[in-house]
């Protein structure tokens, strides 16, 4: 492989592995405190609509590139986590079965983006026509080599993006709220004995996965397209096998968002690299490849999973 | 002897005679608005009305064999009534919608909507019958996984699998339409069974032997699927002018079975024929038989049934056989049509979520599931007609997305339905005594 090609793709990879990271980050959030949301795709796509829309009205008046990515994120997130409230009410007050709760999110979400675009714009593509890349970072763009590879012609969501992952993986670590949220999916009544609130640290948890996966669909929308398609192409899907993959934990989400991103860009450029064009495989087979992982991984690693223990189930004070 | 004469006739005749009136209307009008056939009407007003004569002569028998019947205290009736205020407040949600959007038109629109399959006679409930027809299946295959403790989310992998086979064998095996046509077309069906099957064995056995969540399984092998589905249509069955895989041969379209005769210029095929086959095997096997109460069994407690000497790891595998297999058999149904193209285009069907919804709102029950199914035929149908005014059919997602909201939400629901049925129960007794005599004196 040249040194033009690794050009090439390491931008595009960096593209898809942040939303990625971003949005697996979030489920973990919400299993850690004890709430599995399989909803993700539904609430990326609900933030990369609205968060679509804002940058449409914002691009015209002629404001800077970072601060119509900014509000971009933060309408995204905004979106993300009021959309998830509802499936917080369902699963936390409402003791509702976690996976139907979220299925009728992630089939509501589509619709009402296609319903919306279409009844107010005509059409269901939402356009922007900025690209969102900057030339250089200021300082890391100066770096020789490691500074061209990574710094330069990036796309400016992946590196608020990446800024975001840190925090939030030193909220859900190193702080005492990210303590007490990670003790509700292990084991709430011993939590709750301890006088922590679990409804509202479950709320909580629900919500952030919620901000940060419509986070991630606007960095998805901002680093793939020219125009937003009512989909987020299975991301949502995908960063849950990435949550698996990695094994609940930040680092090993980071390398299986890599891996997983990494699959899906060579799958778009066999044409161009010569040494998977001579390998003649279906681009499909590259696409693949991260769900077969996963399933290997589950069936096989299962044991050793990390995986909290009382994600998915209602909390009950009386059990023991 | 009022009485008796007051309830003979009630159980014996209402029935009859709800049925006739019924055939009344469904002859006589179309034949008063519509240029169609005498036959043609005579045979549909006679299948109409036998069918709701029937239902209302069950109805009237059962009221009059359980006089002391407490809706409130019926887990059916309250369930029932669950669905049915879930499917309320989807329905007022999308009204609600539609006013926002566009309120000079939003309650012709509703009206539309609730029409559903009796928008243009029996051309829409024909076609609204095609429709549900995978809808069914794969409510049924997402039915059968969830009486038994498992939540099948795959049907929309499975149901790629099946269709890939049945188009494959539709496109390749045309020699089998020359010894009967009927034999190409159920083998291409069989073997759509078949891979739906093999499919949902895998999520099976991983739950079974390596205690993987199916859920979390399914998803994976969803995606698996489609991807897999392209590559094989580009490799074996692509026509490559048209972007689609390649014509299936004639003897493998599903037979009309004279349905068009009933539904005259509808879609309908005999898709539905195999529909309801399927909902009595499965409503046999999961109420009338051994293999049935094990496989419920599992579900309710897998130790439990595993002490009582049941296989519990084989059960599972054999529950998400059959479910992928129902799912498959969607597949099958739904591109065994004339005009109807498999693509490679990466995009999960739709199908295998909506039987999420319908097993939710059918009470997991193979006969609450066809009752459902047709439901959300027809809601899919007045979204057909819909596109007259100036609405896109999505709302029709968006109610079904909140109607399976609410239905998420049941227990709330049940409550609800219990209180109401409860008030209304208990002001009936203070107004009339006597009923608690007969109550008494019965027992």
């Amino acid at each position: 492989m040249d040194i033009d090609t690794l050009y090439f793709i390491i931008p595009l990879v960096i593209a898809s592995t942040v939303p990625l990271a971003l949005v697996a980050l979030g489920a973990l959030f919400s299993e850690r405190s004890g709430v599995i949301n399989i909803a993700l795709e539904g609430i990326m796509l609900m933030g990369a609509f609205i968060g679509a829309i804002v940058i449409y009205y914002l691009e015209p008046t002629g404001m800077s590139d970072v601060m119509i990515a900014f509000f971009g994120l933060l309408v995204g997130a905004i979106i993300g986590m009021l959309f998830s409230v509802l499936h917080a009410f369902a699963a936390v007050n409402m003791r509702a079965n976690q996976i139907i709760s979220a299925t009728a999110l992630n089939m509501f979400a589509p619709a009402f983006a296609i319903f919306i675009a279409r009844t107010f714009f005509g059409t269901q593509r939402v356009p922007i026509s900025r690209t969102y890349r900057i030339s250089s970072v200021p300082i890391l763009g100066d770096i020789p080599f490691i500074g061209d590879l990574f710094f330069q012609g990036a796309y400016l969501s992946s590196l608020l993006g990446i800024i975001i992952f840190v925090v939030a993986v030193l909220i859900l670590y190193k702080t005492k709220q990210g303590l007490r949220l990670r003790s509700c999916g292990e084991n709430p009544q011993a939590a709750d004995s301890l006088g922590i609130n679990i409804y509202k640290i479950r709320y909580a948890g629900v919500m952030t996965s919620g901000a940060l996966a419509g986070m991630g669909g606007v960095i998805f929308v901002l680093s793939f397209s020219t125009s937003f398609n009512a989909t987020v192409s299975g991301f949502g899907f995908l960063a849950l096998a990435v949550l698996i993959f990695g094994n609940w934990k930040p680092g090993r989400i980071i390398m299986a968002a890599l891996f997983f991103g990494f699959m899906r860009v060579i799958s778009s450029t066999t044409a161009v690299i010569p040494f998977l064009n001579d390998l003649g495989l279906d681009d499909e087979i590259y696409l693949m490849l991260p769900y077969l992982a996963t399933l290997i991984v589950l069936a096989f690693v299962s044991k050793n999973s990390a995986a909290p223990r009382a994600a998915g189930e209602p909390y009950d004070p009386g059990k023991r | 002897m009022v009485e008796k004469i007051k309830n003979y006739f009630i159980t014996n005749y209402l029935g009859i005679s709800t049925g006739f009136s019924l055939f009344l209307f469904i002859f006589i009008i179309p034949q008063l608005f519509e240029d169609s056939d005498l036959i043609i009407s005579l045979i549909r007003g006679i299948i109409f009305s036998i069918v709701v004569g029937y239902l209302v002569y069950k109805f009237l028998l059962f009221r009059k064999n359980n006089p002391n019947f407490v809706p409130s205290e019926s887990k059916l009736v309250v369930d029932a009534g669950g669905s049915l205020v879930a499917i309320i407040v989807g329905l007022l949600f999308g009204l609600l919608l539609m006013l926002l959007v566009n309120p000079g038109q939003a309650f012709y629109g509703f009206s539309i909507i609730l029409r559903g399959g009796l928008n243009r006679n029996f051309k829409s409930l024909g076609d609204m019958i095609f429709f549900s027809v995978p809808i069914i299946l794969t409510g049924l295959s997402v039915a059968f996984a969830f009486r038994t403790g498992l939540f099948n989310i795959g049907a929309t992998g499975q149901l790629t699998m099946g269709a890939f086979a049945a188009v494959y064998i539709g496109v390749e095996w045309g020699a089998l339409g020359d010894i009967h046509p009927l034999l190409h077309w159920g083998t291409a069906l069989f073997f759509a069974m078949i891979a739906g099957g093999l499919f949902g064995a895998i999520p099976g056995l991983l739950k079974a032997y390596r205690n993987v969540n199916e859920v979390v399984a399914s998803i994976m092998l969803n995606y698996v699927a489609m991807y897999l589905n392209t590559m094989l249509i580009v490799a074996y069955i692509y026509n490559r002018d048209y972007a689609r895989a390649l014509d299936i041969k004639e003897t493998a379209v599903t037979p009309i079975m004279n349905l068009d005769l009933i539904f005259p210029g509808s879609a309908i095929n005999g898709g539905i024929v195999v529909a309801v086959i399927v909902v009595i095997i499965l409503h046999i096997i999961l109420n009338k038989t051994t293999f049935g109460y094990e496989l419920k069994a599992v579900g309710f407690n897998r130790n439990a049934s595993k002490y009582a000497g049941m296989n519990s790891k084989r059960n599972i595998v054999y529950a998400m056989m059959i479910s992928g297999a129902v799912a498959g058999l969607a597949g099958g149904l739904m591109f065994l049509v004339a005009g109807k193209h498999l693509k490679p285009e990466n995009i999960l069907i739709p199908e295998g979520f909506t039987g999420i919804a319908i097993s939710l709102l059918g009470l997991s029950s193979p006969i609450g599931v066809l009752l459902a199914g047709l439901f959300y035929g027809s809601l899919q149908q007045g979204g057909y007609y819909l596109q007259l005014l100036n609405f896109t059919p999505e709302i029709i997602d968006i109610i079904i997305a909140v109607i399976i909201y609410a239905s998420a939400l049941g227990l709330v629901l049940q409550k609800f339905v219990k209180m109401m049925l409860k008030r209304k129960f208990l002001e009936k007794e203070d107004g009339e005594p006597q009923d608690l005599t007969i109550e008494g004196s019965d027992k």
